[in-house]
């Protein structure tokens, strides 16, 4: 069962409390309160530059808002560094899928478990290449010389490495084939009915909602809307501006 | 239209001047090393002795080079003070030497003498560690996010402070270095004139090297350093505490340049407060000759600046009659600075650096 828009009550992994964020002088994230819980999986959608990216980057700390507050898991983890929130138990995949080009691709999946130990470290290798067999074959190869498609399972590998609670997914299906964008959605599916909790940032709002149970849209630093992913996916104003409907 | 001119002329004269420029270089090269090899003023021995010496000359700039290297992979800046973290080293070692003659130990057995420079180089490892540690601290970690230029110029400030620090401790006279006796010895083989100094310095340096290659290859440290010198955010996102990474590698590459600092010492037998500019801009020569931010290529670099500059001058200028070459060392390694730099900026083992920056 997921849980209402507004998110009341059951079991609430993260929470995003009035956060602003800023670049500089600009300020890209202007007062967002967002809930996830429990086993979801929850999209953002919104027009380039809306603040997607930097929302994400904001609950993974490597960017920290000077107002509002996160609460993750029941602790205020707005002051965090990244690195310490990856051990509390959030993995981040990036826009861009950013794979460390001149590591292999065991080196790359070795980092993603940074934090566990080399036993854990063996288990957590074979499950993430039970997932991605393809990346089996491509163990001692550079990060650099994989496909678009191929970095973007290694990067999504790497992050379960660290066995994460909660995982960050930006634009996932940026720049794939058709069937690629098909095979990664299925993928987050998969990954959350083996309990995974997600928070899924996509241009692609359609297939997004479509994965979703419950979605915000966000546009220009400020969430303007929040239903069920049903709900929103047969709103009138999101038909018209996120699902190319006139 | 006028300054147009001016600068197609300046384009052109230029690129006259750089191939005027090579010419030049080739020909010193080519016919200097003909003249003096057709002379067979120097026998095979002569040379052998040279190349010996170029071969701890340049293992012991290749360790050096590493610190410059290492850190310009990870913070894409070039760390001026390390040619004073050397020093530091040396000196650190020169105190440890001191204390040691004095207990008695240092020349009383060829076994003491062994442990003795065991302990002047940890030594030096751990002052030349600490002071790079603390500068990394105080003088870079601050200006991490400033414009590229900002931390160099920190870096050139934290030389000069370094140097002139040391210069009010210990005074601006040359200290010489205490002999350790049997190390000035002959080993004694027929064939190469080669003493023990000579040894220990390219033992203890390529075993130093080695070290380090697979501390940087084969570890999760290691490893989790080269993540970091690609992308610091996505490190920092796979658990990596990127500080750390930097610290760590600040102080592997002083403890590099520490007990390079004594190797180079007990070759030379002297230390004072400057004694790290040279060796300094030597081994950064080096590291660019390598492909500046490339490990192996460090270490190549290191030693191939070491046969330059050892039998270089004689090879290529004493075919002209130019008298005693080897004073002209330092021209070998500075024009090669200047050549690479113009020429192929990436280094010998080439296209790192543009990869990194792409
Ligand atoms: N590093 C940055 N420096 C300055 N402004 C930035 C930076 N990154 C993003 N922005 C600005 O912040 C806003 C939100 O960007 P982003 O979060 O990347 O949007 P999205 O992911 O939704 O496309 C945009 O206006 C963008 O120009
Ligand atoms: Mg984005």
């Amino acid at each position: 069962m997921t849980g209402d828009a507004n998110g009341t009550g059951g079991d609430v992994i993260l929470r995003l409390e009035d956060v602003n964020t800023y670049y500089g002088r600009i300020h890209a994230l202007q007062g967002i309160d967002l809930e996830v819980q429990r086993g979801e999986i929850v999209t953002l959608i919104g027009a380039n530059g809306a603040g997607k990216t930097t929302a994400l980057k904001t609950v993974s700390g490597l960017l920290h808002p000077p107002m509002g507050k996160i609460i993750f898991d029941g602790a205020d983890v707005t002051h965090v560094a990244a690195h310490e929130l990856v051990r509390a138990g959030i993995g981040h995949v990036p826009e861009g899928r950013r794979i460390f080009a001149r590591l292999t691709v065991l080196e790359n999946l070795h980092m993603g478990g940074f934090t566990r130990s080399v036993a854990e470290r063996s288990e957590d290798l074979e499950r993430a290449l039970t997932l991605f067999p393809r990346l089996r074959e491509r163990l001692s190869q550079k990060g650099g010389s994989l496909s678009g498609g191929e970095q973007q399972m290694l990067a999504i590998g790497r992050a379960l490495m660290s066995r994460p609670r909660l995982l960050l997914l930006d634009e996932p299906s940026l720049g794939l084939s058709p069937i690629l964008v098909q095979q990664i959605f299925e993928l987050i599916k998969e990954i959350n009915s083996q309990g995974m909790t997600i928070l899924l940032v996509e241009q692609n709002a359609l297939q997004a909602l479509n994965v979703a149970h419950r979605g915000y849209v966000l546009q220009t630093g400020k969430i303007i809307l929040s239903d069920t992913a049903s709900g929103l996916a047969a709103n009138a104003d999101v038909r018209r501006a996120y699902l190319g409907e006139i | 239209m006028y300054s147009r001119w001016v600068e197609r002329l300046t384009d052109v004269s230029i690129s006259g001047f750089l191939w005027a420029f090579r010419i030049v270089i080739v020909l010193v090269v080519v016919v200097g090393s003909a003249l003096t090899l057709t002379q067979g003023k120097y026998s095979l021995a002569t040379w052998i002795d040279l190349a010996l010496n170029g071969l701890s000359l340049g293992s012991i700039y290749a360790l050096i080079a590493l610190g410059y290297t290492m850190v310009y992979g990870i913070l894409g800046m070039i760390n001026f003070a390390h040619g004073e973290i050397f020093m530091a080293g040396a000196f650190g070692g020169y105190f440890a030497a001191v204390g040691l003659a004095q207990a008695g130990l240092l020349n009383l057995n060829p076994l003491t003498a062994v442990l003795s420079v065991v302990i002047m180089i940890a030594v030096a490892m751990a002052v030349s560690t600490t002071l790079a540690v603390l500068v990394e601290r105080i003088a870079y970690r601050p200006l991490r996010k400033a414009p590229r230029l900002i931390p160099l110029i920190a870096a050139i400030g934290a030389s000069f402070f370094l140097q002139y620090t040391f210069r009010g401790l210990f005074g601006p006279g040359i200290y010489a270095y205490p002999a350790v006796d049997v190390l000035g010895e002959a080993v004694p083989l027929s064939f190469i004139r080669l003493r023990w100094v000579d040894v220990l310095v390219v033992v203890s340096a390529f075993v130093m090297m080695a070290g380090l290659y697979l501390f940087v290859m084969r570890t999760k440290v290691g490893t989790a350093i080269r993540a970091v010198s690609e992308d610091k955010d996505i490190a920092a996102l796979m658990g990596i505490d990127v500080n750390r990474a930097i610290v760590t590698t600040f102080a592997v590459g002083a403890a590099m340049a520490g007990a390079a600092g004594v190797l180079y010492a007990l070759m030379f037998r002297q230390v004072f407060f400057f004694s790290g500019f040279i060796p300094g801009i030597k081994a950064f020569t080096a590291a660019v000759l390598g492909g500046i931010g490339n490990v192996p290529g460090a270490m190549l670099g290191g030693l191939f600046l070491g046969q330059a500059e050892s039998i270089g001058p004689t090879l290529f200028l004493d075919g002209f009659g130019v008298p005693s070459p080897n004073q002209l060392r330092d021209v070998i390694a500075f024009t090669m600075l200047v050549l690479v730099l113009v020429f192929r900026p990436s280094g010998i083992l080439g296209e790192r650096v543009t990869e990194h920056k792409a």
